[in-house]
Formats: structure tokens, C-alpha cells, sequence
């Protein structure tokens, strides 16, 4: 008998008496926050700070000066952009723009700089922004290697208010990578250190709708 | 860090020989009471904690139920994804495949991601014995594994280890392993997380096997889950070229909605926060992005034995939220070596002897390792009822050959705390908590499934509520 005919086999036996579970009830709550798209954006806000992300907020119309401003501050020359990062986002920064191709190596990506990408959706109740691997946000390790992450939300239509919300918008068919804060550490007497691994400033842009005029 | 620690004593002679070292019991007591502080607060935060608590309970009785089912399809979605399913009886059969999958690919190394499974079945010596190094990348397990030494729990497996002794490590050791550490490092926890990061990432950026655990694997869409904090682990699921991971077949969750309830209770149980900073999801596999090659090792490993006691069977729900071993009085004094497996704690104490049965004297030993008090079960994410378990235990424990009595008297001895407080171990004895009246012992029309025996009855008080007051 195959180990897998044998595991199951095991399994089959050892519940054979066992009566039917129940239905599982799920009457716990779908969000814990008002239904108000300016309470859920100032709520991610908040709890994206809370676990140490440095968040800013734009209109459209002011992104690129701002991404410009943000990879400046940090003396990027080089930034990583994903196929399919809107054309305009980095017209303003001077700092290189390198491509990550299937030829690139992980040591290539080491060298960058800052890497620059939107998202799939933003969790307001956990700080959350979730990447998905769609349209501008390229790869998995492109937001892993690097040290410096900037992360573009667009306000209110990637933004939900709890994991519930969250989970139906998500094809778990692609690989996602949640992100809460930059990588962290608390192994050393309890310490919270930042980055052990993943990029140790994490910057997240939250855009709204509308012009900076306004 | 053999995962089954053969040759190790009994919980009682390891846990008098913990008790007496005062570093030890320094570092677990403000660790253990920071992290529980933490919890409560993450907790409060969510209204509807009890019936998410309750949703996770009925969601893994509901899988284990019908387990062989969900094994399955989950097989099924997998391959769909173009992940390969392995299956293994036991710790030697998965150390068997893993090794065997490692060679394929002409590779002497592998990174590894914190994973409590490949603990269990000893998996980085047998790939030792095979040629193959094993290098474990989360903080914590490093400064384990460049000690020479054990996890002592399951979030913060080198609690036992203040800075300085982490310090010591790291200058003498890394060397051995690849970049020395830097010339005069200090023991600010920045410079020792800085060592590390420059020490392991040159083993991340040329490592082209990497292997793994998962917190969850979801029966409907194939897809597996690993919840962690430093990064290490994307680095191990992302860069490599192949990828083999070996879960405990009792991690099987039906479907993509069951994430919800987990999502928001195990990083509030654990790290005590909203969110971990990070969540790695991934379905078979996905073009160019990844590895290009995956491998799930689905383990049995007595996790079928227990699923066969209807009593304890409930022990594999657990999430491993480390949450039980943070309000555990017996663990806080003893630490989690002196459980004498990779699950110390209220857990390790229900799992351990339940994973390897009771012949030995370590595991004959461990359902005596606590006092009864019902905290581990009011934290408990999935409401796993560890002091009816522990009682049930004792009893097929006692039935062997009548040493339980003993063996009592020896671990709460050596803990070095109860005997002294006749009154303590009376109360602890027939603790049940007050939340518990808020959990149906029984559901309608599930009788033998969901029944618990009853403890004896309540006392006034519960147990930990007198030891507060009470102790000196
Ligand atoms: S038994 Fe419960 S509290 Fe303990 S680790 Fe498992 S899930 Fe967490």
C-alpha cells in the first residue's frame, strides 16, 4: 500500500465513528469599521504608521513630484520600476530606471536603490497593503531585495476596511505577499527591530481622487 | 536540535535543572509577560473575538472530520497548479523525499524557513547525514542553530538567549558558516539584526532549493500560507529555483473564505499584532515569478493517531499561535526545554505524548507539566481544551502501569512552586475558567464529536486568579 493509501486509509478509520461536524457559523462581523470610504483611508493611514510604514498622501496630479521628492530624500540613483508602473509616476525623478528581466539576478537586484510599485489592495483595520503581481507591481522579489520600498495606493478603489473584505478581491491563483510595515524583529530580548530581511524603509503613498488644487 | 530530542529526561528532572538557572527564568518571565500584555490589548481591539474564536474551532473540526476528503482535493488543486504532492507516513519517509528531491537537483545547500514539521521529523540532520547543509535563516532559529542549540519556543525559539549570549554566539560562530560577523559588535539588538541580515543574505541570494513549512493549505484552490515577520521567509518561498515544503497534514483548511477567521486571529495570538508584517501566498506554481519547481510534503507522523482519540484529537486545530505558552505558569518557571520536544508549553504538553505516544519517560511525563489552571484554554485562538486533554492523558498514562501520581508530585516539584501552595494545587486540580460556561460543551446533534468531559466542578475561584493574589 502507498504511504498515500495508507494516510488515508488512517484517517478514514480514525473518525469512523465520529458524527457529522456542524455548518461552521460565521456570525462574526465582516468589518469592525464605519462604512465611510474618508474614515477607512484616515483608519489605514493610521494603523500603517502604527506598525512604522512612512505614509503620505497626494492627489493624482501630485504623485510624480512627490515619488521624485521621496526618491531624492533617500539619494536614490537608481530605481526598480515594474512593467506596467503608469508611465507618468516617475517623470519627475532623476534617478536611473532599471527593469527587472528574467535575466536579472538576485545580486543584480541587490544594487537597487528604491523600488517603486502600486498595489492590489490596502487592508485599513490591519495596516495591510497586499501585491498581487498584476500591472505595476511586477515580481515577487523586486519588492523583497531591495531596501527601500515606495508603495502607491489609489484611494478609495483599492482601499477595504477588514481581511474579509479584503479576501473576495484577491485570485488566489497569483501569488500575493502581504505587507504590514517594513520586515521586522523581536528576537532579541523582545526588541522590535526593523528589517532582518525584507526592505527596511517601507513608504506608502495613499492617492485620492481628485486635484491638489481642489 | 534533533526534533525528537531522544535521550532527553523527564519534564521533571529537565524542568528542576531550567528552574535553577536564573538567567533562563529572567529572560522567559519578562518575555512571557510582555508578549501576554500585548495580546490582550490586540485582542480587545476585535468585538467579535469569541465567535471568530468559535469560527476557527468549528473550521477545523469540520476538515478534520472529513480530512481524507480535503486531503485530496487539495492534493488535486496542487497538481492542477503544477506543484507536485508527495505523501509520508512518517519523519524517515518525508526525510527520504526531501533528500531525494534536494539531490535531484545536484544542490549541497538549502535555506530553511522557520518550520516547526521539519523540526519534528529532524530533517536538517538527516539532510546532514546526506551531505546537504541546512541553513536556518529566521533570527532566532540562526542563533539556535549557531549555538548548537534547541528552540525553546515556538514564536521566539531563542527566548532563552539574552543579547549578550546572542552577541558571543554570532562573533564566534558565523565564521564557521560564511561572513564572520562584523569586527566589534556590540549586543544593541540593531547591530546584532544587521549581522544577521549580512550574514544571511549572501546564503539567499545564491540559494537555489529552499524549503519550508505552512501555516495553512487551503483544500479548494491549492494555495499554501506561511505568516512570519523578518522577511526570511519570502526570501526562501521567492528566490530559489525549487521549493519543497513539508506541513503537517492536520494544516488543511476547505477554502479560500476560511482564511478570514485565521488572518485576524493567529498574528493577535502570536505577536500580538494586527498584522504580521508579512504574508507569503502562492498556488503551485507561476510563471517567472518564483520558483519553478514545487514540492509539498504532506506529513502524517502520529498526527493520525491522533486524530483517532476522540479526546485529544482536538490538538489539531492548533494553529500554533504560541499563545498557551505565554500565560503558562509551569512554562514560565521551567522554559521550554525541559519539554523535551519542538512543542513546549500547555500544547507541547498534549501534542508531544499524543505525536510519539506515552512508552517514553519524557512523554509519560508531560501531561503532568502543569497545574490544571485553564489559562491556555481562555487564550486558546481555537479553543482547544488543553486540561481536559492533559486529564485524559494522565489517565492512559496512569493505566500503564500507575507511576502518575508520581510523576506529578515530581513536575510540579520541580517547577518549584506548587507543593508549597497545598491550596494552589487543590484549586488547579478541578479548574475549569470562567469563560468556559460561555462554550457549549456539547453541540446539538454532534454528541461524541464536539463532547468533552466534564471536569470536576468549578471551583470559586479560578486557579490563576488565586495564584495572582497568592503568590509572593
Ligand atoms: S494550543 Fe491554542 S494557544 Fe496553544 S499554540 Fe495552539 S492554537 Fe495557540
Amino acid at each position: 500500500m502507498s504511504s498515500r493509501d495508507q494516510i488515508l486509509a488512517r484517517v478514514r478509520a480514525a473518525v469512523a465513528g465520529a458524527p457529522e461536524a456542524p455548518e461552521v457559523t460565521r456570525d462574526y462581523l465582516t468589518t469592525h469599521t464605519a462604512d465611510d470610504p474618508v474614515a477607512v483611508l484616515d483608519l489605514l493611514h493610521e494603523n500603517l504608521a502604527d506598525y512604522r510604514a512612512l505614509v503620505h498622501r497626494t492627489r493624482p496630479d501630485g504623485l510624480p513630484a512627490l515619488l521624485a521628492r521621496l526618491l531624492a530624500e533617500r539619494g536614490a540613483t537608481t530605481v526598480l520600476a515594474p512593467p506596467g508602473l503608469p508611465a507618468g509616476w516617475l517623470a519627475e525623478s532623476t534617478a536611473a530606471r532599471t527593469d527587472d528581466t528574467p535575466a536579472s539576478t538576485a545580486q543584480e537586484l541587490d544594487a537597487v536603490d528604491s523600488v517603486v510599485t502600486g498595489c492590489a489592495v490596502a487592508i485599513a483595520e490591519t495596516g495591510t497593503i497586499v501585491l498581487d503581481g498584476g500591472a505595476g507591481q511586477g515580481r515577487r522579489r523586486i519588492t523583497l531585495v531591495p531596501d527601500h520600498h515606495i508603495c502607491v495606493v489609489r484611494a478609495p478603489e483599492q482601499v477595504v476596511a477588514s481581511v474579509p473584505q479584503a479576501l473576495p478581491r484577491l485570485d488566489p491563483a497569483r501569488p500575493l505577499t502581504w505587507i504590514s510595515g517594513p520586515s521586522a524583529t523581536s528576537d532579541i530580548e523582545l526588541n522590535r527591530v526593523e528589517g532582518v530581511h525584507g526592505p527596511r524603509t517601507l513608504e506608502v503613498v495613499l492617492v485620492e481622487e481628485g486635484t491638489s488644487t481642489e | 536540535m534533533s526534533g525528537t530530542y531522544l535521550g532527553m529526561p523527564s519534564f521533571p528532572k529537565a524542568a528542576r535543572e531550567a528552574v535553577h538557572n536564573e538567567t533562563l527564568r529572567g529572560n522567559l518571565r519578562h518575555a512571557t509577560h510582555t508578549i501576554r500584555d500585548k495580546r490582550a490589548k490586540a485582542v480587545a481591539e476585535l468585538s467579535d473575538w469569541a465567535q471568530l474564536r468559535e469560527a476557527g474551532k468549528q473550521i477545523k473540526d469540520r476538515t478534520l472530520r472529513h480530512l481524507d476528503q480535503y486531503l485530496v482535493q487539495l492534493e488535486e488543486s496542487v497538481t492542477a497548479a503544477g506543484g507536485t504532492v508527495h505523501w509520508a507516513a512518517d519523519g524517515d519517509e518525508a526525510n527520504r523525499i526531501v533528500a531525494g528531491l534536494v539531490k535531484a537537483t545536484g544542490e549541497r545547500e538549502v535555506v530553511k524557513v522557520k518550520s516547526m514539521a521539519t523540526q519534528e521529523i529532524g530533517l536538517n540532520e538527516a539532510l546532514e547525514a546526506e551531505g546537504i547543509a541546512a541553513y536556518e535563516t529566521d533570527l532566532a532559529e540562526l542563533i539556535v542553530q549557531l549555538g548548537e542549540d534547541r528552540p525553546s519556543h515556538i514564536l521566539v525559539p531563542a527566548i532563552h538567549r539574552n543579547r549578550g549570549e546572542i552577541r558571543e554566539i554570532f562573533a564566534r560562530t558565523m565564521s564557521e558558516w560564511g561572513r564572520p560577523a562584523p569586527e566589534g559588535l556590540t549586543d544593541a539588538p540593531a547591530e546584532l539584526a544587521e549581522a544577521a541580515r549580512l550574514h544571511l543574505r549572501e546564503k539567499f541570494l545564491r540559494a537555489k532549493v529552499g524549503i519550508s513549512g505552512a501555516n495553512f493549505m487551503v483544500a479548494e484552490t491549492g494555495t499554501l500560507v506561511v505568516v512570519e515577520s523578518e522577511g526570511n521567509g519570502r526570501m526562501c518561498l521567492t528566490l530559489p529555483e525549487t521549493l519543497i515544503s513539508v506541513v503537517g497534514i492536520e494544516k488543511t483548511v476547505p477554502t479560500w473564505q476560511d482564511l478570514e477567521v485565521f488572518l485576524q486571529t493567529l498574528p493577535r495570538s502570536s505577536t500580538a499584532e494586527r498584522m504580521n508584517p508579512y504574508t507569503s501566498t502562492w498556488t503551485g506554481t507561476t510563471d517567472a515569478d518564483g520558483p519553478q519547481d514545487f514540492h509539498l510534503v504532506l506529513l502524517d507522523n502520529g498526527r493520525t493517531d491522533t486524530l483517532a482519540d476522540e479526546v485529544g484529537r482536538q490538538a489539531l486545530r492548533c494553529i500554533r499561535c504560541s499563545a498557551c505558552l505565554n500565560v503558562c505558569p509551569v512554562y514560565e518557571r521551567a522554559g521550554g526545554h525541559a519539554y523535551g520536544s519542538v512543542y513546549p508549553g500547555p500544547i507541547g504538553a498534549i501534542l508531544s505524548p499524543q505525536l510519539r505516544g506515552t512508552e517514553s519517560e519524557i512523554d509519560a511525563s508531560l501531561p503532568y507539566a502543569s497545574s490544571l489552571c485553564g489559562a491556555c484554554y481562555d487564550v486558546c485562538p481555537v479553543a482547544i481544551d488543553i486540561p481536559e486533554v492533559l486529564v485524559h492523558l494522565r489517565e492512559r498514562v496512569a493505566g500503564q502501569g500507575g507511576r502518575g501520581h508520581r510523576l506529578e508530585k515530581a513536575a510540579m516539584k520541580a517547577a518549584g512552586w506548587v507543593l508549597n501552595h497545598p491550596a494552589a494545587l487543590a484549586a488547579g486540580e478541578k479548574a475549569a475558567s470562567k469563560t468556559r460556561a460561555l462554550h457549549p460543551r456539547r453541540l446539538p446533534g454532534a454528541a461524541a464529536w464536539t463532547d468533552s468531559r466534564d471536569l470536576p466542578e468549578v471551583p470559586p475561584e479560578p486557579f490563576r486568579d488565586w495564584w495572582k493574589k497568592n503568590r509572593t
